[in-house]
């Protein structure tokens, strides 16, 4: 029955519409109005469960540490800046200037050396004919799903051996050689999905490999690499685990660990500085995102897409 | 273009050298070290099965693993179930949808870090924000991450929370579905909800069979979390098996029965991935048309 009426209205046009469909019609537009409602309804409500605790976490290092246990609203009722003039400071001999600085003293090199490492495997793999070509992409898919934690003792032991225990290289160098499968798989992605027609055209010209790469590919690959480039700022940010094995003193400690320590210093006392200093720790990261915001959403579903 | 072969590997090298030293040797050494007694200070000896005896001889070997087993099924569960839903929500032709959309993406991205870590610390704490917001309700105050009962799921929720990227990979699928199915479907009169169970989901079934996959992985491997938020307690509550092994390996030095539980680790990890690529078949749905 209702089948019937839906399409005797597709074919009818409004001029001469029964009373029937209009009252139909009325109501399905109601309906859609009540449905639209209950989706903005539910949208906002997890919105805020998303959003309020990154709010309130704001609002918080400008508390007085008594307030922050007793007020349920974000807004202070004074400003007070002390959380983060001593949270900076810290308790240790070092500032967060320190930690910052090593912070980018890893995230720097690591972001560069994996745009290039990712960019030059990317363009072998789907540019190229590589005697046994199907079995090293299937190791590099096999990568993309093994965990890490089976390789964490012998890495170490290794980087142990070269004598790089407390320094950077174990954090930084590995990039070098593309070791993040799911980089290197968002590139070759973004790459056979690009037009051939250039690059054939820029070799009948005399271009070298290395010419096309860098000339026809790399402008159009921008986005990739960017996306590349901002996944990994935020994975080297945030990493805990990776410094926690390799550095052993204070003074190369990143941000990451910093924190955990001054919570672990301070957690029963001075709750606004560390609330500062999360909330300092999370500003390189939410300007990137904001700025950038776009970018993460294509690489995700590039790669998500087709795996 | 006799040249060119070569010029390929050329470009692979660095990522050839990375695979042989940075996984392949490792991913080997860490197997045949779970056979030794290796502990940084005397020389590794051939120890047999004798690590793996013991880890079943110990009762916190076993605590931790059920301890990550309800953490795994609870938590990839509830998170893609979210994903999925914020996603189909997402895919009503709304406005305001990005807005929403890089909402409930922000925290996936921020949520590895320690400031989040903190910061769940501080909702979750007895006298946190949770419980104030409980409290105004007339609800008695939860001990979230006091009590071994629920300290479990306080850490579970961080992840679920982050129910971000499993969402734009959805939401990027949903999308993908042509409108003309919809329409088809509409014209026979099937109901919203049978739309979603009998075009909808099987559609992007490939998808959810993607997301599971990597959560799962992620999932058993959760360190940070738990390490920072309660540091495994109270009563090894949320002592997860990356903490076990990280102590044993990182913290005793013992690298031989480290290995042999990552190896233990890897080998679930393993057998899970298995289980769901065999039952690929019965409930991934691929379409002839994709790629």
């Amino acid at each position: 029955m209702k089948t019937e009426i839906k399409q005797k209205k597709s074919n009818v046009d409004l001029s001469n519409l029964p009373e029937n469909d209009l009252i139909l019609r009325k109501r399905r537009i109601r309906r859609n109005k009540i449905n639209a409602a209950l989706r903005y309804t539910i949208l906002a409500i997890v919105g805020l469960f998303m959003l309020y605790p990154l709010v309130w976490l704001i609002g918080a290092s400008f508390k007085t540490n008594a307030e922050i246990f007793t007020s349920i609203g974000f807004l202070p009722s004074s400003f007070d800046f002390s959380g983060y003039v001593r949270g900076w400071n810290t308790s240790t001999q070092y500032t967060f200037t320190t930690y910052f600085a090593n912070t980018f003293k890893i995230v720097i090199p690591k972001v560069i050396l994996t745009v290039i490492s990712t960019t030059l495997t990317a363009y072998g793999f789907a540019r190229f004919k590589i005697p046994g070509k199907k079995y090293l992409f299937s190791i590099l898919i096999a990568t993309l799903l093994l965990p890490n934690v089976v390789l964490r003792i012998p890495q170490y032991l290794m980087f142990r051996e070269f004598g790089w225990l407390n320094s950077y290289k174990p954090l930084v160098v590995p990039a070098a050689f593309a070791v993040d499968a799911f980089f290197v798989f968002m590139m070759i992605q973004f790459m056979r999905g690009l037009p051939k027609d250039l690059e054939e055209a820029a070799v009948i010209d005399g271009c070298n490999s290395f010419q096309v790469l860098v000339y026809i590919l790399i402008p159009m690959l921008k986005p990739a690499m960017i996306s590349v480039a901002l996944f990994q700022f935020m994975w080297t940010m945030n990493d805990f685990l990776g410094p926690l094995i390799y550095l052993s003193s204070v003074e190369k400690y990143p941000v990451s660990i910093a924190l955990k320590m001054s919570m672990d210093a301070s957690a029963l006392v001075n709750w606004n500085q560390i609330i500062a200093m999360s909330v300092i720790a999370l500003i390189p990261s939410l300007v990137v995102f904001f700025l950038a915001q776009k970018h993460f959403v294509d690489g995700i579903t590039t790669t998500g897409m087709k795996g | 273009m006799k040249l060119k072969k070569h010029v390929g590997i050329l470009y692979i090298l660095p990522w050839l050298i990375g695979i042989i030293a940075f996984t392949a040797f490792p991913f080997i050494a860490s197997f045949v070290l779970s056979f030794t007694d290796y502990n940084l200070i005397s020389s590794p000896s051939f120890v047999g099965l004798s690590n793996y005896r013991t880890m079943m001889d110990t009762p916190l070997f076993w605590k931790s693993l059920r301890t990550t087993f309800i953490y795994v099924f609870v938590t990839v569960p509830l998170k893609l179930s979210f994903a999925l839903f914020i996603a189909y929500i997402l895919n009503f032709k709304l406005k305001g949808v990005n807005f929403f959309r890089t909402a409930y993406y922000l925290p996936s991205i921020l949520g590895g870090s320690v400031a989040i870590a903190v910061l769940w610390r501080f909702l979750f704490a007895d006298t946190g924000l949770i419980n104030m917001i409980i409290g105004n309700f007339g609800v008695d105050p939860i001990s979230w991450l006091g009590n071994p009962r629920y300290a479990i799921f306080t850490i579970s929720l961080l992840r679920v929370w982050q129910f971000g990227s499993p969402m734009v990979i959805f939401l990027a699928a949903l999308k993908n579905i042509p409108e003309s199915l919809y329409e088809a479907a509409r014209i026979d009169g099937a109901s919203k909800t049978h739309i979603f169970f009998k075009i909808t989901l099987p559609l992007i079934t490939p998808i959810v069979f993607f997301n599971f996959i990597m959560q799962l992985v992620q999932a058993f491997q959760e360190f940070n979390g738990p390490y920072i938020i309660t540091g495994g307690g109270p009563l090894n509550s949320t002592y997860l098996f990356p903490l076990y092994i990280y102590d044993n390996s990182f913290k005793y030095f013992r690298m031989g029965y480290g290995s042999a539980l990552s190896w233990f680790l890897f080998a679930i990890i393993m057998v899970f991935t298995l289980i769901t690529f065999k039952s690929e078949k019965y409930w991934v749905h691929y379409d002839g048309g994709d790629e």
